[in-house]
């Protein structure tokens, strides 16, 4: 006889444990699944400064929901891997590593992966994803290398190059990828120009200051600052920034030992005859995030491709319920934004949950207050992915307004 | 020996004392710390080669690691293809690389006299053809 739980909360990161939080203030029976071996999901090792000076440390951070979560005695499984969910009837039956648990509720907060950027060479060890060196270099606290390029400008790989300086990785510079099939935009300077506005207000630096001037003037300007850009790359933090240069491909026998860079077009397409060979001993890849999605299709839930929210979302109303009920989702499962956002968005789940397993319609009030606050949180973010997340978040809810109204007839 | 931590940290602070942990791979003794998951104890000691491709051989290592992309399975005890990036270093754990598998198609022979059928790889393997050792 397996017991029923009144939720599991599929990921443990700031949306998973706001949401158990709020579910354990309402007396819910929870438990929270992650396969990670210490909660916090990419909480963890996330450090930027905000602009007020102050520093955002997400081991702290993560520290301060834990012990609210520990105090309401919430019952939390690291290292417990999900492989699959089913609902028979109004049951859940969650399929793990460490046996099936069943529950009336789940929540899913997965939170994002990363897009791959392929280059030749990249199997090579030495060769990782940029989350990969900040999980290594702020939670486990182990150099990733001596010195190193990171392939890919956007706002994730600007913020993680800076945490590894501040950890004392010498990095060479940062460029874009080759362009392929694959990298698309990511390998093309005039949208890479595009994305920098959204790190103009990370912290203080030349580069930023450049970035932000050109992205919010007109495609004309931007275009020429495109075109002009300084040969030897923009400084970020003493750091090199190049948006015509691009990393062609990786070499080494048995791991990186240099890379290939070239000049590029303001297209993306490489200039022949630039190429110069540069000494690294590991390589960052910088693709983007995108939502990571997977248990909430095979539950069936629909999806909408959003390109504002990072790619194929499960389509939810602003109480984060889905068309399965019983389903909820929270965090970037349903678009990529800041670990804040997330969490705001898991205490709305949270007692959206509490108000369906006990009927009890008081909660409304928590509910609606929760999701002004996810409203303020965004409106305040310092790292905004996506400059349109308003609109895409309009589109999902709409989606879910359509899908509810075909259902009733 | 090497050792990549990062001790000292302007913003996190000097890392903490940890309780140390002794652990094997591929047969050569290592310690870590209360903390490490086997990727981050190795690559302290500078190892990146967690396992070969089981096709071409070619050396692995971490690449997501956070579980996503199954690059760096390793066999940890007696469990086959466990992620080294998602498991805990345990005291006296045995960690070995994940190795090649048997390829019964020599890369040395040219795509258009690869065997067709079943029957045609099986004289060729009679013949002495085919990478059947790994």
């Amino acid at each position: 006889m397996i017991l029923m739980h009144d939720v599991v909360i599929i990921g443990s990161g700031p949306a998973g444990l706001s949401a158990a939080i709020a579910c354990r203030e309402n007396d819910l029976d929870v438990v929270v699944l992650d396969e990670f071996p210490k909660a916090g999901g990419r909480l963890l090792g996330q450090l930027h400064q905000e602009p007020t000076g102050e520093w955002w440390n997400g081991v702290k951070e993560t520290e301060k929901l834990l012990e609210r979560a520990n105090m309401l005695d919430t019952d939390i499984r690291l290292e417990v891997s999900v492989y699959h969910v089913e609902k028979v009837d109004d049951t859940f039956n969650i399929f793990t590593n460490k046996g099936t648990l069943e529950a009336k509720n789940i929540l899913i907060a997965t939170g994002a992966a990363e897009s791959a950027a392929p280059i030749p060479g990249w199997t090579l060890p030495g060769v990782m994803s940029i989350g990969a060196a900040q999980v290594m270099t702020n939670v486990h606290r182990v150099k990733v290398g001596e010195k190193g390029i990171v392939v890919g400008v956007n706002v994730l790989s600007a913020a993680i190059a800076r945490e590894m300086q501040l950890a004392g990785i010498d990095l060479h510079s940062m460029a874009l990828p080759a362009a392929n099939v694959i990298t698309g935009d990511g390998s093309n300077p005039i949208k890479v120009m595009d994305g920098l506005a959204r790190i103009a207000h990370l912290a203080p630096s030349k580069f930023i200051q450049f970035g932000s001037r050109f992205a919010r003037a007109s495609a004309f300007v931007r275009n020429t600052a495109v075109k002009f850009f300084p040969p030897g790359g923009v400084k970020m933090w003493g750091m090199p920034v190049h948006i015509r240069k691009a990393v062609t491909a990786i070499h080494g026998e048995e791991k990186v030992e240099s890379v290939t860079i070239c000049k590029v077009t303001t297209d993306g397409d490489p200039i022949p005859g630039t190429e110069e060979e540069v000494e690294v001993d590991f390589v960052c890849i910088a693709g983007g995030l995108y939502p990571l999605a997977e248990l909430a299709a095979v539950m069936g839930v629909p999806f909408k491709y959003i390109e504002e929210l990072g790619g194929h979302v499960p389509v939810h109303n602003e109480q984060m319920e889905t068309d399965v009920e019983g389903l909820y989702v929270a965090g970037n499962i349903t678009g990529i934004e800041s670990a804040k956002v997330a969490g705001a968005q898991g205490t709305v789940a949270g007692y959206s949950i509490a108000k369906h397993a006990l009927q009890d319609h008081s909660l409304e009030e928590n509910i609606t207050n929760a999701m002004e606050q996810v409203k303020t949180v965004r409106a305040n973010a310092s790292i905004q992915f996506h400059p349109k997340i308003d609109q895409g978040r309009a589109r999902v809810a709409q989606a879910f307004e359509v899908n509810a109204i075909n259902s009733d007839k | 020996m090497t050792n990549n931590r990062i001790v000292d940290h302007p913003v996190l602070g000097r890392l903490a004392d940890r309780k140390e942990i002794t652990f094997t791979f591929d047969g050569t003794e290592y310690t870590g710390y209360e903390g490490d998951t086997v990727a981050s104890a190795l690559l302290a000691h500078g190892i990146r080669t967690l396992r070969v491709h089981e096709e071409s051989k070619r050396p692995r290592s971490i690449y997501c690691n956070i579980g996503h992309c199954y690059e760096c399975r390793v066999m940890v005890d007696d469990a086959r293809g466990v992620r080294a990036c998602l498991t805990p270093i345990k005291e006296g754990m045995v960690v070995s690389s994940g190795k090649g598998l048997p390829n019964p198609l020599d890369a040395s022979i040219p795509p258009e006299e690869l065997p067709r059928t079943y029957q045609e790889y099986e004289e060729q393997s009679k013949e002495g053809k085919g990478d059947t050792d790994a």
